[in-house]
């Protein structure tokens, strides 16, 4: 692998940049594996690398059935957080805004990590009390979050408006939260695994599970059988149907989340701006583009297309909270399929076929949990034993009832 | 913008309706173990094809119906009334 410095740069770009080598291998797959991955995603990459650099499993692959990143991973709108209220979820996800916070060093690629700040708005005095508890939560559980005054608002986000059709009273931030970019967590992924000796395979889809007895042996390819005894799905909103090959009926719905972008403009707004109430959120990417991001469309769909209600739902919103907003052109408008559980929490973990296991689940937050994912899931892989800070993502939690109802998931309540 | 054509009213936009989830979906009896009740409440079909599922028209009749639509390409591909047994040809 080629280390990227300001050395490197400088040498490349005096002999014409003509010897820089690709960040990653294309591999062809083997006829079999220690470890199979399925999805090459940023949580199958992750997974893959944290196998390989952690747990000293190598000879792995990741199956991606078309090329790398291009679905939820290439989709979100690179919100990283950890402001969430059961200390499960706050633990785990705090744990991966660590891992975030030294993943261009991990990695050596810069992720533009922007600790800009995610700020929650409240427009009504019960909102707030809401938002008190919240944040209160999320400080007894060791993270850091402040509640904020009209006026700290006002100064934090010139272009809001505070006197819309939902006044805004107060909000609380977690200024250690922010963007990063998600391209490059992708590719800083797939870049280390493959340095440590991982197969990444694209164009390879899945068909099927070679189970014997109760035993996962392999997965068929239109390449043919791939041997593997421990195989890991992280194919987010393919689940259901990857799962239904090795006969899980799994607790997901899979539904289309749309984000848009305007045309770039010059900085306005630095820091990220959600509202719970009227389901929208906001932040201006390096390049200038206003990010827009709401609620989940209502109906199942694997369509990755959103459609005009909910978009028109979320840019009402946006227009009343940011009026200058309203002269924006809209450049491009996408949707990723999320595949959302009961309780808006993720699916980890062992499955009821032994050495097949399951991640997904992350529904419209996966993103955030991209290094946890990868981490937690390599050591339940290595151990067979679940990661302690995803034993309560649990499939079994469902029977149990120990559920882990996460509206701060979204930020929003579901 | 989806058309869903209600079974009393007609074609009418999708910002007339609910979405109501899956239909079909039989309550087990009071006797059951703890996997049928489980899968019962959580598990879902979730195909990526044909999907069978509830409509309100909230902003129109009030009344619920059934809508077989397919999930990859959100084609509508028949409505049927509350009671009428689910479309033969669905590949879920």
């Amino acid at each position: 692998m080629q280390r990227y410095s300001a050395l490197s740069l400088a040498w490349h770009a005096l002999r014409g940049n003509r010897h820089w080598q690709p960040a990653w291998r294309d591999a062809k797959p083997r006829t079999g594996y220690e470890v199979v991955v399925i999805g090459g995603g940023g949580h199958g990459l992750a997974t893959a690398y944290y196998l390989a650099k952690k747990h000293g499993i190598r000879n792995v692959a990741v199956l991606e059935r078309g090329a790398i990143g291009l679905g939820n991973s290439g989709r979100n709108t690179q919100v990283v957080r950890s402001n969430y209220f059961y200390p499960a979820s706050s633990s785990f996800y705090d744990h991966s805004l660590k891992l975030y916070e030294g993943l261009s060093h991990e990695l050596n690629f810069n992720v533009m990590l922007s600790q800009r700040g995610v700020l929650n708005l409240g427009h009504s005095e019960h909102e707030m009390e809401m938002l008190r508890r919240w944040c209160n939560a999320i400080r007894m559980n060791g993270i850091d979050s402040e509640m904020l005054t009209r006026e700290e608002i006002k100064r934090l986000a010139p272009p809001l408006n505070l006197d819309g059709r939902y006044p805004v009273l107060g909000g609380f931030i977690q200024r250690r939260a922010g963007i990063c970019r998600h391209d490059a967590v992708v590719w800083g992924y797939a870049r280390g695994a493959s340095a440590l000796g991982v197969d990444i395979v694209q164009n390879c889809e899945v068909t099927g599970f070679d189970v014997f007895g109760n035993r996962v042996r392999g997965v068929s390819t239109p390449q043919g059988l791939i041997s593997a005894n421990r195989v890991v799905m992280s194919v987010a909103g393919y689940s259901s149907a990857l799962g239904k090959l090795a006969a899980l009926k799994l607790p997901i719905t899979t539904m289309a989340l749309q984000a848009m972008v305007t045309e770039p403009v010059k900085p306005v707004l630095n820091t990220m701006v959600i509202s719970g109430l009227v389901h929208a959120y906001v932040s201006q990417s390096d390049r200038g583009e206003i990010v827009i991001g709401g609620g989940a469309d209502a109906y199942n769909s694997y369509a990755q297309r959103g459609g005009l209600p909910q978009m028109r739902s979320v840019l009402g919103a946006v227009v009343e909270l940011f009026p200058s907003f309203s002269r924006l052109k809209l450049m491009r408008q996408w949707a990723g399929r999320v595949d959302i559980t009961p309780d808006t929490s993720p699916l980890m973990g062992l499955t009821p076929v032994e050495g097949l296991f399951i991640n997904c689940g992350w529904g419209t937050g996966g993103y955030k949990a991209i290094p946890a994912g990868g981490d937690t899931m390599a050591q339940t892989i290595a151990t067979g034993k679940p990661h302690p800070l995803i034993a309560g993502f649990s499939l079994n939690r469902f029977r149990t009832g120990a559920l882990v109802d996460e509206g701060a998931a979204a930020g929003v309540a579901h | 913008m989806l058309r869903l054509n209600c079974p009393y009213c007609g074609v009418r936009d999708e910002t007339e309706f609910v979405f109501g989830g899956p239909s079909h979906v039989a309550r087990p009896g009071f006797e059951v173990d703890d996997k049928t009740w489980t899968s019962y409440l959580f598990s879902r079909e979730n195909p990526a094809g044909t999907h069978l599922e509830r409509w309100g028209h909230v902003y129109g009749c009030g009344r619920w119906f059934n809508v077989a639509r397919d999930t990859r390409t959100h084609e509508v591909l028949q409505t049927y009334v509350m009671g009428a047994p689910p479309p033969d040809s669905t590949d879920a």
